[in-house]
């Protein structure tokens, strides 16, 4: 079970967000051609390896063209929504001015429309990361993933709905902004969300007219087989996702935390709030290149506009630093990361065990002292500004 | 290389060309109709292809990326964009590099004394600067001809000296200006240029050439020095062919070895004028330098009771961000409102100017403020770190503006 976090003080707080700072200064001010080539290199692999894919394909009646093909589309498509389209659109190339790499316009080879992933996501998680009641990717609506969440006879089914999370994962992300349980238990009616099933319905449309007609169309006789490969693609790279997300912020030893404990907070309050509800995942260069550097969950999560090919060059930094606050800085290979994770699946679906309440898995941010309310609380707490 | 040249009178294209000019010269603003000159061999070779690989089944197929985007990684010229490819590089001086840019069939051409955003890559950053090429509009394959001279704090004119080469590819936008010759060519044109503003009146200048003006025309150019002199043999070459051309080139400093012996001294005045053009009743006058010398002749013009000259001038963005304190304007350009900076970030200056940004986590996370930012330079509070003056995407919740800020809200 995870440790308990310490109790800083609002002081140590505040040097402890100075600190990370100075480190998005500085990377900040060392972006440059470096950093370009780096995205514009994955680019070029990621077109590289789709054409290379989706040619094989055509001749998929030999079967190891078959495998290999459906082994790079599946390649590509990891590579263009992780370690491009995820981090193209949180803006972390918007200073090369290169309209191609704008995180305003991107838009991404999945299911889940890039406006919409930018609200759900780029605001809603990462600003209210692991927040019970606002951070949506705690469970995606659908699962238990938290001992705040009040049991019902419907989680028993939460291994299940993982595993269909799973296969489904990019329909399951489309939908996640729809807030889809909301409109099932009638706080919002499904007129209101009119517009946002359109654009939903406009990109499943193109995914399935490209991957599931044209292509195979395009194949002749080998329509089943090219069909077959590129839906294993997508069903790979779904599972491939699914398992580097649930191990951003549900391993052992994360944390989760009520709306009243992040009001009002400071920048460094922030930063520790997202230290606590990440985790790291280790391993080999190519592996945080297909994870989209979302193994380095925490460093993405303090610093998302960096550039995510940097995380790697930041993290001992990022670590000593907490080593010196004694804050936990959650780290492990990806099979025992994910299985805390799928423990934590199957623990949940079952009803909390007498005696035991949740509140004491929560992580309390500055208890030492109270935290002053603010004048403008929708206002948050920058820097001075002169 | 030179792209004036007079072989296109020869090859009898010019009927179309002045019919083209007179179906243009209608319309100031917007963009031109295609040029009606022969669009390039290799544009039309490649038409169809570049017709079909953009139709909608390949379209469909490249969803929801496009086929440019892959198209690009192996030939940058076919995309849909308008782009070009540098043919050639020259340096006329040691503070200029002068680059001949070939343009893809997206190009929509321009006329001569427009300006052309060019967009280059500089240390990762795409900077975007315009130009005014210095080419006739008939040129061979609509090439541009672009001189750019360097400026000790210009980032891109430096970069294009030190690192311009054939082969390389630039964006371009639309041409724009009305620093344009009339469609219906006036019969005595006087051309007045100093420094790098030359560049638009030497592309007036060979487009009358290459249409075979038959009227008069005179250049006058300042320079400060030989050393600085831009297009010195082309126009010594121009003058000695055409009949109706005087050239006149004067230097501002003190020369201490006359190279040209015809070469005027000093500032602009009426004894220059003498040598290009001594009468100056019912002459178009094109005026192009630093706002010193527009501001003498359009003096002069209006002590002699002519109609004010058509005149450009490059200014170079002005540096103000050494001030600390809360000065200058914003401006909401796309709700045409504006306020005096009150040194809040741009997101609660928006606010209180009444507007009602797109916005989320409020302190430079989510990205969802992102504007683009037209014009000034911004402090991000973050950082401490001041932006360029020009064109880019900025986090307006960690943004404080550092003087005069346009945004695109």
């Amino acid at each position: 079970m995870s440790k308990a976090p310490p109790n800083l003080t609002p002081k140590q707080l505040e040097s402890f967000g100075k600190e990370l700072d100075a480190i998005c200064a500085r990377v900040t001010a060392d972006l440059g051609q470096r950093d370009v080539d780096y995205i514009n290199k994955v680019i070029r692999s990621q077109r590289g390896l789709e054409v290379a894919g989706r040619a094989l394909l055509f001749v998929s009646f030999l079967p190891p063209a078959w495998l290999a093909g459906t082994a790079a589309l599946s390649v590509s498509k990891i590579l263009d929504n992780m370690e491009i389209g995820h981090n193209v659109m949180h803006g972390q190339y918007d200073w090369t001015g290169d309209a191609r790499l704008n995180g305003k316009t991107f838009e991404w080879d999945t299911a889940c429309p890039a406006e919409q992933w930018r609200h759900s996501h780029n605001y809603m998680h990462h600003t209210y990361t692991n927040i019970v009641g606002k951070d949506r990717d705690i469970g995606y609506g659908i699962l238990r993933m938290s001992e705040e969440e009040r049991w019902r006879p419907y989680y028993l089914g939460n291994p299940l709905y993982a595993a269909l999370l799973a296969a489904f994962f990019q329909y399951g992300v489309a939908l996640h902004d729809l807030e889809t349980e909301r409109i099932a238990t009638g706080k919002v009616s499904l007129g209101e969300k009119r517009g946002m099933l359109k654009d939903i319905w406009g990109k499943v449309r193109g995914q399935t007219l490209k991957d599931y007609v044209l292509f195979p169309l395009l194949s002749g006789p080998s329509f089943p087989l090219v069909l077959a490969g590129n839906a294993t693609a997508n069903l790979t790279r779904n599972l491939w996702a699914f398992t580097i997300i649930f191990c951003g912020h549900f391993p052992d030893g994360t944390h989760e935390f009520s709306e009243q404990q992040a009001e009002n907070e400071t920048r460094g309050e922030w930063y520790y709030r997202q230290l606590l509800g990440s985790a790291n995942l280790t391993g080999g260069k190519l592996f945080h290149v297909l994870a989209g550097n979302l193994s380095y969950q925490i460093e993405h999560h303090l610093f998302p506009g960096l550039p995510a090919h940097r995380y790697t060059e930041i993290s001992g930094e990022v670590r000593a630093i907490c080593e010196r606050y004694g804050i936990p800085y959650n780290t492990g290979p990806l099979h025992r990361q994910f299985g805390s994770v799928v423990r934590k699946i199957v623990k949940l679906a079952l009803p909390p065990l007498p005696g035991r309440g949740g509140k004491e898995r929560q992580a309390s941010i500055g208890t030492s002292t109270e935290i002053p309310a603010r004048e403008h609380a929708a206002r948050r707490k920058l820097p001075a500004a002169a | 290389m030179n792209s004036c040249a007079l072989t296109y009178l020869e090859t009898g294209i010019l009927p179309a060309t002045t019919s083209f000019l007179a179906a243009a010269g209608s319309r100031v603003t917007g963009p031109l109709p295609p040029p009606a000159f022969p669009p390039n061999a290799r544009a039309r070779r490649g038409g169809l292809g570049r017709r079909l690989l953009h139709s909608g089944l390949f379209e469909a197929l490249a969803y929801p990326h496009g086929v440019d985007r892959y198209l690009e990684l192996v030939a940058p010229l076919l995309v849909k964009e308008a782009r070009a490819e540098v043919i050639a590089v020259r340096h006329q001086t040691a503070k200029s590099v002068t680059l001949t840019l070939r343009p893809n069939a997206s190009w929509q051409g321009m006329r001569a004394g427009q300006f052309v955003n060019v967009s280059v890559e500089v240390g990762g950053v795409r900077q975007t600067r315009p130009y005014s090429p210095a080419g006739s509009e008939h040129a061979a394959d609509a090439t541009l001809e672009l001189t750019v001279s360097t400026h000790p704090e210009g980032r891109v004119s430096g970069h294009l000296r030190e690192h311009a080469r054939t082969g390389m590819i630039v964006g371009l936008g639309a041409a724009q200006g009305e620093f344009v010759l009339p469609a219906k060519r006036p019969q005595r044109v006087l051309l007045i240029s100093g420094g790098s503003g030359v560049t638009p009146v030497m592309a007036m200048l060979r487009t009358l050439c290459d249409e075979g003006f038959a009227g008069e025309v005179g250049f006058l150019n300042y320079a400060r020095s030989p050393e600085l002199a831009l297009y010195g043999a082309e126009l010594a070459e121009l003058a000695a062919r055409r009949k109706g051309l005087r050239v006149a080139r004067a230097f501002t400093r003190p020369v201490r070895r006359r190279a040209d012996s015809r070469a005027l001294a000093g500032r602009f005045g009426r004894e220059h004028l003498r040598a290009v053009m001594p009468e100056r009743q019912d002459v178009a006058t094109f005026v192009c330098g630093p706002p010193a010398l527009i501001e003498a002749v359009q003096a002069m013009w209006a002590q002699d009771g002519l109609p004010a000259p058509v005149v450009e001038t490059f200014t170079p963005g002005t540096l103000s961000f050494e001030r600390e304190d809360a000065v200058g304007t914003v401006r909401f350009a796309g709700s045409a409102r504006e306020a005096a900076n009150s040194g809040l970030v741009l997101l609660e200056q928006a606010e209180d100017a009444g507007l009602t940004p797109e916005h989320g986590c409020r302190m430079g996370i989510c990205n969802t403020c992102s504007c683009r930012k037209r014009s000034g330079r911004v402090r991000n509070v973050l950082s401490g770190e001041i932006s360029g003056a020009r064109d880019e995407q900025i986090r307006i919740c960690v943004s404080v503006p550092v003087g005069d800020v346009e945004l695109e809200l």
